[in-house]
């Protein structure tokens, strides 16, 4: 069992927009890429080019269909990684104190010298946001690129996530959910951004927006053009009377 | 409880020693990269924030390329063959070996008879240069991959206003409303739609996704058309019926930028029947209203009239427009005579066509940018129409798809939406009219180079590509009859016509990062036979194969002689303004690779190996006087070749002076000067002159200074396309040269001057009640044709490929989750597993293209997921169409363009327990890998953590 802080700072996470993410994975290798070669053991990835290839990530963006009765079918990509709960089952459940959540920006890691591998914690995160390095034996899980955006030796403007700067369809937001002036807060305030399963008690740090309501799905349709004619020769008129006006 | 504790952390370590910056080539977006280089490794790859086509952000392909640029696929030695063609048994040959092979072979096909060399490069980015080579060579036997790939859309766009989409231009994503996406199966471009869907959303823009998929672009859309695919084309005329109808057309943009006011003879049988009527100094004529007179259309201050019969010179002839409406506003466009065909409802088709009346005309932008249009008339504002479109293969790899491409760009032109703000922009070198395009060349002489460029712009029937007896010149029938405007050459039919030695037999085939033993060709199982078939006396039918790829593809194992290409960071490359460029429309950009990493085999750069080879055979221009090789590598070509005097294939710091921009000598720092800048060079556009470029004065005049032009080339958007109507004539019994009486009907039919929509051809010959279903493929956004299965990380997102089958199907055939299915067409047969999926086109199933992989290939296990559950759906698709019983071999192409018509596959489905040994069928047989099979387990990075 190890604590959690009783409060923290900041309250650093994401904003994943629902409404624009398209699916194309780039922020699930983008994170692989940079965490596999920085904080903590790397992200292995066993039988690389055999039968059953299995490796850790710490992102990953999972596909659904959604179809109610009537209507057409509706298809959801939904990227997935550890929201930095305020009350973070994982850290809670940790029985060695790897498990942390950090005070001043409310980052939950692993201290991999001090994690033994139990796998407790993968059991207790309702997200399924903790993969166990098969390799290196040790909890990997987002960092928040926690070696990124405090990194002095990158530019000021590349300071975020790996997964935000590379986003292309712009669906990733980084910001400081404890200060209500903040991007990410304003998105959320704006958009109606949810927390993912708050029944569970776990207060999610990171935030997802919903996708907007579809025309075809649970949307009005214009109505159709009026028509100037329905003959040539009707049409020929409005063309001349329209050309007088040129 | 463990008490709160936070250890120390580095939260600012050294990411890495060096930023090299160049160019990804993990598919053909040609963004940016930063390669951050530690210990002498690739450490970590970014999208590059200064850089025109991705500013900053990266696709998943571009972030894995660190697990490309390591593959265990890589070849590692120039290799030949020492089994038998298929097998995959090589020999590790030297370089000068290679070269020596090369040379005996090609050599004496040069001075007897250069067409018996076939040069087919793939997905080649460097088709100025490859095409260059071989015209020095003096084959008419050249073309890239774009036959089987996208010419529909092309030349479609190209012939109707200049240019298409993707390289040739982009929806304004900063100022459109409406955006219309058709069939682009979440690859071209990559990145800049997905930059732009994003900007889109974020602006409070309408996104409609037409696709019978409803993945990717198509699942964050606010609206999805599931339409039955080939009927695009319909749907769009529809689309046109109801606009025309409404009014809803701007007749302005119309009369100043187009030819629909242009007078059309309608002389019935006539020679020059619908051919536009012109005076003496061949100037295309309008009715003038003020005057009752005709005039040339660029007479300023006419009013041309669009409507009315009219005698010139005596000639009765009407404005084209009049035709064109004609011709859509008939009941069959109606949008309840089209509703069932295209599968979707009459009153949804209504409302499309609201909304984009509505967003066109009462969504108007302006923006306060004077501007000078070519005829010298001013204008004080810029006048935008926010709806912006976009398509790609979905659309135009039909057999009807060179006119649907042609319908949709006719739908931007309608409503006025095209190089204005919020519509459709060309980026520079485009637009350019048909007529700045050159024209094929065919000229064979011994010994000596091609008369011109290969690929062109017919103009009419006198530049088909046909032998004195009308028979085909080319190996791969481009430029005939059976499809007389095939831009882009026909690929996909190369080898087949080459094993049956028609029109005639080859002697090499050389070919360049083309998969085409696999998913590159239609007919997979029969391809592999054709390469390995031998005659009565022992010999390959298609006698020599020379064949270079970086990586362990499946096509290496049907190649004599293999030239290992280098990865995309160990190479010089040039992304050209004399090829296909990485433009934006407000500016002009090109870019290079250069070796961020050297190679640590012993492989070569293609186009080195090939610049090399010229000089060995002393081909024109790769030679000095005193037959000393004129280059060093690709590098020094890049710098120093001039394809005109002053422009060459890098646009930026030309001349002594290192700012030459387009035009300058050679520059011997110049590639030094593009890695300083990022590995990019770009020119941004004046506001005046980003708009109404065809028309734009002050933008001609920017092109001429900046060697896109040699002369200022303004014209109108060809919305009636006269050259159509030429080999349409022609079919009709004018002029000397005539289709044989097999094509005269087809001919007739597909070469209208304005768009039309017929059936796709596979489903007007097999019984559709035995085959009802739809069969397509989608590349994933997350892998790139073949590549991305060699890599340890894209192959755990798409490992396996399965059968997508529409809710509908599913329940009416009684899958259940599990099952597999077995998937007939008139030419084969498929057994693989299957998905059920509701976001899809009730009578459509699909797949990812390209995931099936054959055992052996690409350095993975003989068990990989990708050779026993993954499949390819090519199996069922034939490159020739089911028998007519004429004796004929009809290609499976468009009949216009001869693009592979691989989305009119029809087939029938039948549910099936999963086999035992869940193996998908076919099951090709294994290649021997030449690079064994990759490590069991990685931990990349392992030393820096």
């Amino acid at each position: 069992m190890t604590q959690l802080p009783a409060t923290t700072d900041k309250k650093l996470g994401l904003v994943i927009d629902l409404d624009t993410c398209v699916g194309c994975h780039a922020c699930v290798i983008s994170c692989k890429e940079w965490n596999t070669g920085s904080y903590g053991a790397p992200l292995s990835d066993v039988d690389a080019y055999g039968a059953n290839p299995v490796g850790t990530f710490l992102n990953r963006v999972h596909s659904f269909e959604a179809k109610q009765e009537g209507c057409p079918s509706q298809t959801i990509h939904f990227p997935k990684s550890c929201l930095h709960c305020d009350d973070a089952p994982c850290v809670t459940v940790c029985p060695t104190g790897a498990s942390y959540k950090r005070s001043e920006d409310g980052i939950v890691l692993v201290n991999e010298d001090q994690c033994m591998g139990c796998g407790l914690c993968a059991w207790a995160c309702p997200y399924g946001a903790r993969e166990l390095d098969a390799m290196a034996g040790v909890m990997k899980k987002c960092t928040l690129c926690v070696d990124r955006i405090y990194n002095e030796n990158i530019p000021e403007e590349d300071r975020v996530p790996s997964c935000v700067r590379t986003c292309p369809a712009g669906a990733r937001h980084f910001g400081d959910f404890a200060d209500p002036e903040s991007n990410v807060s304003k998105l959320v305030a704006e958009r109606g951004g949810m927390d993912l399963m708050p029944e569970l008690g776990t207060s999610p740090v990171n935030k997802y927006l919903p996708p907007r309501p579809k025309a075809d799905v649970n949307g009005t349709q214009p109505p159709a053009l009026e028509a100037q004619s329905t003959e040539i020769t009707g049409f020929l008129g409005w063309l001349d009377r329209t050309l007088e006006k040129i | 409880m463990t008490k709160h504790h936070q250890p120390k952390l580095d939260t600012s370590p050294v990411v890495s020693d060096e930023i090299r910056r160049t160019t990804c080539y993990m598919c053909a977006c040609r963004c940016g990269i930063n390669v951050h280089m530690k210990d002498g490794k690739v450490k970590y790859i970014e999208g590059n924030k200064d850089h025109p086509v991705n500013k900053g952000v990266l696709c998943a392909k571009g972030s894995a390329g660190i697990m490309q640029h390591y593959s265990p696929s890589r070849l590692r030695n120039p290799m030949k063959r020492v089994g038998e063609r298929g097998e995959g048994k090589f020999e590790d040959i030297s370089w000068e070996e290679a070269f020596e092979i090369a040379t005996g072979l090609l050599d004496p096909i040069r001075k007897n008879d250069p067409k018996k060399l076939a040069f087919f490069t793939g997905r080649d980015q460097s088709q100025s240069m490859t095409g260059w080579w071989a015209q020095n060579f003096g084959t008419l036997n050249y073309a890239a991959h774009g036959g089987f790939c996208s010419v529909n859309m092309a030349a479609g766009g190209i012939y109707t206003m200049g240019g298409a989409f993707w390289e040739f231009g982009a929806p304004d994503w900063d100022r459109a409303k409406l955006f219309m996406i058709f069939g682009v199966a979440e690859d071209h471009d990559s990145n800049p739609i997905k930059m732009g869907l994003g900007k889109l959303k974020a602006n409070g823009a309408k996104i409609i996704g037409v696709n019978p998929i409803r993945s990717g672009y198509n699942a964050i859309a606010d609206e999805w058309v599931g339409i039955t695919p080939g009927t695009d084309g319909l749907f769009i005329l529809s689309l046109i019926h109801e606009l025309l109808k409404a009014g809803k057309v701007d007749l302005d943009y119309l009369i100043r930028y187009t030819n629909m006011p242009f007078l059309v003879n309608q002389v019935e049988g006539s020679a020059e029947y619908g051919l536009m009527v012109r005076d003496a100094d061949d100037n295309q004529l309008v009715w003038d209203r003020a005057t009752g007179k005709a005039v040339p259309y660029e007479t300023k201050g006419a009013k041309p009239a669009m409507s009315g019969m009219v005698e010139v010179n005596g000639v009765q002839c009407r404005p084209a427009f009049e035709i064109l409406a004609e011709k859509y506003l008939t009941d069959e466009y109606t949008p309840d005579a089209v509703a069932e065909r295209v599968g979707i409802s009459a009153d949804r088709i209504r409302s499309i066509a609201a909304e984009i009346a509505r967003v066109a005309f009462e969504e108007e932008i302006t923006l306060d940018i004077p501007w000078t249009d070519w005829k010298g008339e001013k204008h004080e504002k810029m006048i935008g129409r926010p709806v912006a479109m976009h398509a790609m293969r979905g659309i135009s790899a039909h057999s009807n798809g060179f006119q649907t491409a042609r319908a949709l760009h006719i739908l931007q032109i309608l409503i006025g939406s095209v190089e204005v703000p919020g519509g459709f922009r060309f980026k520079p070198p485009y637009p350019k009219s048909v007529e700045a395009h050159p024209k094929p060349h065919h000229t064979v002489t011994p010994g000596a180079p091609l008369n011109g460029p290969h690929l062109g712009y017919p103009r009419g029937p006198e530049d088909l590509c046909l032998d004195e007896d009308g028979k085909a010149k080319r190996i791969d029938k481009a430029f005939t009859w059976e499809n007389p405007l095939s831009a882009h050459g026909l690929m996909h039919m190369v080898i087949s016509n080459a094993h049956a030695g028609d029109p005639y037999k080859i002697d090499t085939l050389f070919m360049y990062m083309a998969n085409m033993s696999w998913n590159s060709s239609m007919n997979t199982t029969k391809v592999m036979d054709m390469l390995k078939d031998k005659d009565e006396d022992g010999n390959y039918v298609i006698p020599n194969i020379i064949y270079s790829d970086a990586y362990s593809s499946e096509m290496v194992a049907f190649a004599d002689l293999i030239l290992p290409d280098t990865t995309y960071l160990e190479r010089h490359d040039c992304i050209s303004l004399l090829d296909r460029p990485i433009c934006e429309a407000d500016g002009l950009a090109d870019s290079i690779r250069w070796p961020v990493v050297e190679p640590d085999r012993d492989v070569r750069g293609f186009q080195s190996v090939l610049i090399e080879l010229g000089a060995r055979l002393g081909l024109p221009g790769m030679v000095n006087e005193d037959g000393s090789a004129k280059f060093k590598d690709y590098a020094d070509y890049m710098v120093n070749h001039e394809r005109r005097p002053g422009v060459g294939p890098l646009a930026g710091w030309r001349g002594k002076d290192q700012d030459g921009k387009g035009r300058g000598e050679p520059n011997p720092e110049q590639i030094d000067r593009y890695i300083e800048n990022g590995g990019f060079w770009v020119d941004h556009i004046e506001p005046s002159n980003a708009f109404y470029k065809p028309w734009n004065k002050g933008y001609q005049e920017w092109a001429v200074e900046r060697g896109i032009f040699d002369k200022e080339s303004p014209y109108v958007f060809t919305v009636y396309q006269e050259i159509l109507q030429k080999f349409r004539l022609a079919a009709e019994g004018h002029g000397d040269i005539q289709p044989p009486e097999r094509l005269r009907e087809q001919v007739k039919m597909a070469m209208d001057p304005l768009p039309i929509w017929y059936e796709p051809f596979e489903q007007t010959l097999v019984d559709n009640e035995e085959y009802p279903v739809h069969a397509l493929t989608q590349r994933p956004m997350a892998m790139y044709h073949s590549w991305g299965t060699q890599n340890a990380w894209l192959r755990q997102i798409h490992g396996t490929n399965p059968m997508f089958i529409s809710g509908e199907l599913w329940a009416e055939h009684g899958f259940n989750e599990g099952d597999w299915a077995v998937v007939t067409s008139t030419h084969g047969t498929i057994t693989v597993p299957a998905v059920r999926m509701d976001a899809l086109n009730g009578k459509t199933i699909w797949t990812w293209n390209a995931i099936g992989k054959r055992k052996g290939a690409w350095a993975l296990s003989k068990d990989a997921p990708e050779t026993k559950k993954g499949f390819l759906l090519n199996h069922l698709i034939h490159e020739l169409l089911p028998a007519r019983g004429d004796g004929q071999r009809w290609n499976n192409s468009d009949p216009v363009t001869g693009q592979a018509a691989w989305f009119d596959l029809r087939v029938n489905i039948k549910r099936v327990d999963a086999p035992a040994d869940l193996q998908s069928s076919p099951d090709t047989a294994p290649q021997i890998s030449p690079v064994g099979q990759g490590p069991k387990d990685i931990a990349y990075g392992k030393e820096w953590t």
